[in-house]
């Protein structure tokens, strides 16, 4: 890999702004108007990016991780072109393919077939191109039977496998990807791996954005950690994914502070004070417990607390609430604090997984509160699949009876 | 040397997914009629099925000028291209919003994608005026060579238009009411329907300024009867066709230069 330290991405003091109008004119008569009616001529600049500066070596497998609304979804979109920075410029060299939504173009009224041609040619191939490789691609994929169907009769996984069939015909020399691990199986999550790690060892610069940082660890060499539309910190992997788990860890510090979109409901009961048993959870550990509180804000009859369980690439994994559990539901005069105490077995796999806490009442139809991502723990397991959970599991090989 | 490359390589993809995209557009249009492709020879036959019976029998009005539903059939196919490319290009940048969040590709392909599923449709139409030519006998003068330059004027009008508009439509998205109204005038502003003969002289140096009515009395002039009258023969003086001309040129210039101040924009503002 380090051949040559020739830099392939180079991202100059990039920043980027969207202008949002108050109230948006977007016709003719708005547009007239507005020039007489002076409330409506107020506009925002949101800045999405500010000086955003990195360079990325021919080779490289590099990370950009920030939470949701960071800015890195537009600084992908500035890297492929799709967006032009306000300020500052972005270079690549050699041909830069978008993995960014698989089946571009795709069309549910064509055939499975002419998708594939009209995919292929935004990803740059000719007629011809496409017609050579055209049988590899459906034996990838395999659907043969099913190539002059409509696409919109196929199954949604039967789309992803022909996109990706196709998409991992491009001849990229920088690859973005974001996030497309996050919409298929584990199966298929494992086959894209296997693909960009084949990428990898043919020298292709992958930029990768994404939640899972099990995967940045895994895979990438380097990574960025934006926050608020700026560069927290740039450099090995391991680093900036602890970095970004950390943040999570600072969010929750914030407790009744929290006014952020992730937390909503009525506040007729707050949740505070989560607390987990451990930071870490071990293959010894056999369960993991947590505690929230809730307090009444006013007299409530039938309080259910709750709660969610997702990764970080946001796919939910289990949750439950006290109703579903069969417990009686809890009365709560205005003031009064109750205590919510959670056992659930240990079959995480290794990462970092989030907890939304909830309360919920009125015969469950009303949301009290809701807080996203209140809590975030780490589960550590020797044995590795790339499957969603990895309980322990036995087997016994014996001869025949 | 590097750069020739590159523009070379940008090129063919633009010309890959041009391709791609008219192809696609040209399936998609008949695609759950019964009778398909055969739709675009049958709307000509049957409108001049329609013209020859509503105005060569009942209403007599052109009787001065040979072939008069010939004459007439011409009109009406040049101004549905013109229509059929300005209407199409009007919304094609914003209905294609999807694809551009997604991915960067050259913009005007989208352009010209639209108006070339409309070139194929003209070509169509045209081989049936030829036929019915044929079958009504009509003479056509050695200035026929010029039609390909005359069609190639409508040509760049219609996409020169469908440029400006369609990136105006992103920024201001009442354009295609106002260019529905517009044209609905237009259609009547241009001697489509009616022989120039019939409105006051002054009026028809008017409507001949237009570059469509300019290229329409041409076209009918040299290929379907000499009685169509051109603007040179209304203004007495065949360099005014220089005006026309030259309008489409400014436009075209305007036109090309607008879009591609505005294309970089276009995915964040679709």
């Amino acid at each position: 890999m380090n051949k040559d330290s020739e830099n392939v991405v180079i991202v100059d003091n990039v920043s980027k702004s969207f202008i949002l109008p108050h109230e948006k004119k977007s016709s003719l008569k708005q547009s007239f108007t507005g020039i007489f009616d002076k409330r409506n001529t107020g506009f925002e600049r949101q800045q999405a990016l500010s000086n955003i500066s990195f360079n990325i070596k021919k080779g490289e497998f590099f990370g950009i991780l920030g939470r949701n609304g960071s800015g890195k979804s537009t600084l992908l979109k500035i890297l492929a072109g799709i967006y032009q920075p306000t300020e500052g410029s972005v270079s690549v060299t050699g041909k830069l393919v978008p993995f960014i939504e698989l089946g571009v173009g795709f069309n549910p009224e064509l055939t499975g077939r002419e998708n594939v041609y009209l995919n292929g040619a935004l990803l740059g191939f000719s007629r011809q191109e496409v017609a050579e490789m055209y049988d590899d691609i459906v034996a990838f994929a395999d659907i043969e039977r099913f190539m002059d169907q409509k696409l919109k009769n196929y199954s949604s996984g039967m789309q992803v496998r022909l996109a990706f069939s196709v998409a991992t015909r491009a001849k990229a020399e920088v690859l973005l990807v974001d996030e497309v691990l996050a919409v298929g199986d584990a199966d298929f999550q494992k086959k894209c791996f296997e693909y960009f790690r084949r990428l990898k060892a043919e020298d292709t610069t992958i930029i990768f954005v994404t939640h899972d940082m099990s995967a940045v660890r895994e895979y990438c060499d380097r990574a960025v950690l934006i926050e608020d539309s700026k560069i927290v910190e740039i450099g090995k992997a391991s680093k900036i994914a602890s970095m970004y788990t950390k943040m999570f860890i600072n969010q929750t510090n914030d407790d009744d502070t929290n006014t952020k979109d992730s937390r909503w409901g009525t506040n007729v009961a707050r949740i505070s004070n989560i607390k987990f048993d451990k930071r870490r959870y071990n293959d010894e550990d056999k369960f993991v417990l947590f505690s929230y509180d809730i307090t009444a804000k006013q007299d409530v009859v039938d309080l259910v607390p709750g709660f969610l369980i997702k990764t970080t690439a946001q796919q939910p994994l289990l949750g439950s609430n006290s109703q579903l559990l069969e417990q009686p539901k809890r009365p709560l005069k205005k003031g009064e604090t109750m205590t919510a105490s959670w056992k659930i077995p240990n079959i995480f796999n290794t990462g970092t997984l989030l907890l939304d806490p909830s309360v919920i009442y009125n015969n469950g139809s009303e949301i009290a509160d809701w807080w996203e991502e209140a809590a975030i723990f780490d589960v550590f397991k020797e044995i590795r699949t790339p499957y969603l959970v990895n309980p322990e599991i036995s087997v016994k090989l014996h001869d025949k009876a | 040397m590097l750069k020739i490359t590159e523009l070379k390589n940008k090129y063919r993809y633009s010309l890959i997914l041009l391709r791609e995209l008219v192809v696609t557009d040209f399936k998609l249009r008949y695609q759950s009629s019964a009778l398909g492709y055969v739709w675009s020879l049958l709307r000509p036959l049957a409108l001049f099925a329609i013209l020859y019976i509503v105005f060569a029998k009942f209403l007599r009005v052109g009787d001065e000028i040979p072939h008069f539903p010939i004459y007439l059939l011409s009109g009406i196919v040049l101004w549905n291209f013109f229509t059929e490319v300005t209407n199409g290009s009007v919304t094609a940048i914003v209905d294609k919003g999807g694809l551009l969040r997604k991915i960067n590709f050259p913009k005007y392909v989208i352009l010209l994608a639209t108006s070339f599923s409309a070139l194929i449709n003209l070509a169509i139409n045209v081989v049936v005026i030829i036929l019915f030519a044929i079958v009504f006998k009509v003479d056509v003068s050695l200035s026929a060579v010029f039609l390909p330059l005359l069609i190639l004027e409508l040509f760049a009008v219609a996409l020169a238009s469908g440029f400006l508009l369609s990136a105006l439509f992103v920024r201001f998205r009442d354009m295609n009411y106002i260019w529905e109204v517009f044209m609905q005038g237009m259609f009547y502003a241009t001697p489509i329907l009616y022989p120039l003969t019939l409105v006051p002289a002054g009026v028809a140096h008017i409507l001949l300024l237009n570059p469509v009515a300019q290229i329409i009395q041409d076209i009918r002039h040299i290929a379907i009867t000499p009685e169509a009258q051109t603007i040179g023969m209304v203004y007495g003086n065949e360099f005014i066709r220089l005006v026309p001309i030259g309008f489409v040129v400014v436009l075209s210039i305007v036109a090309v230069m607008y879009f591609r101040a505005k294309s970089n924009s276009f995915a964040e503002e679709v």
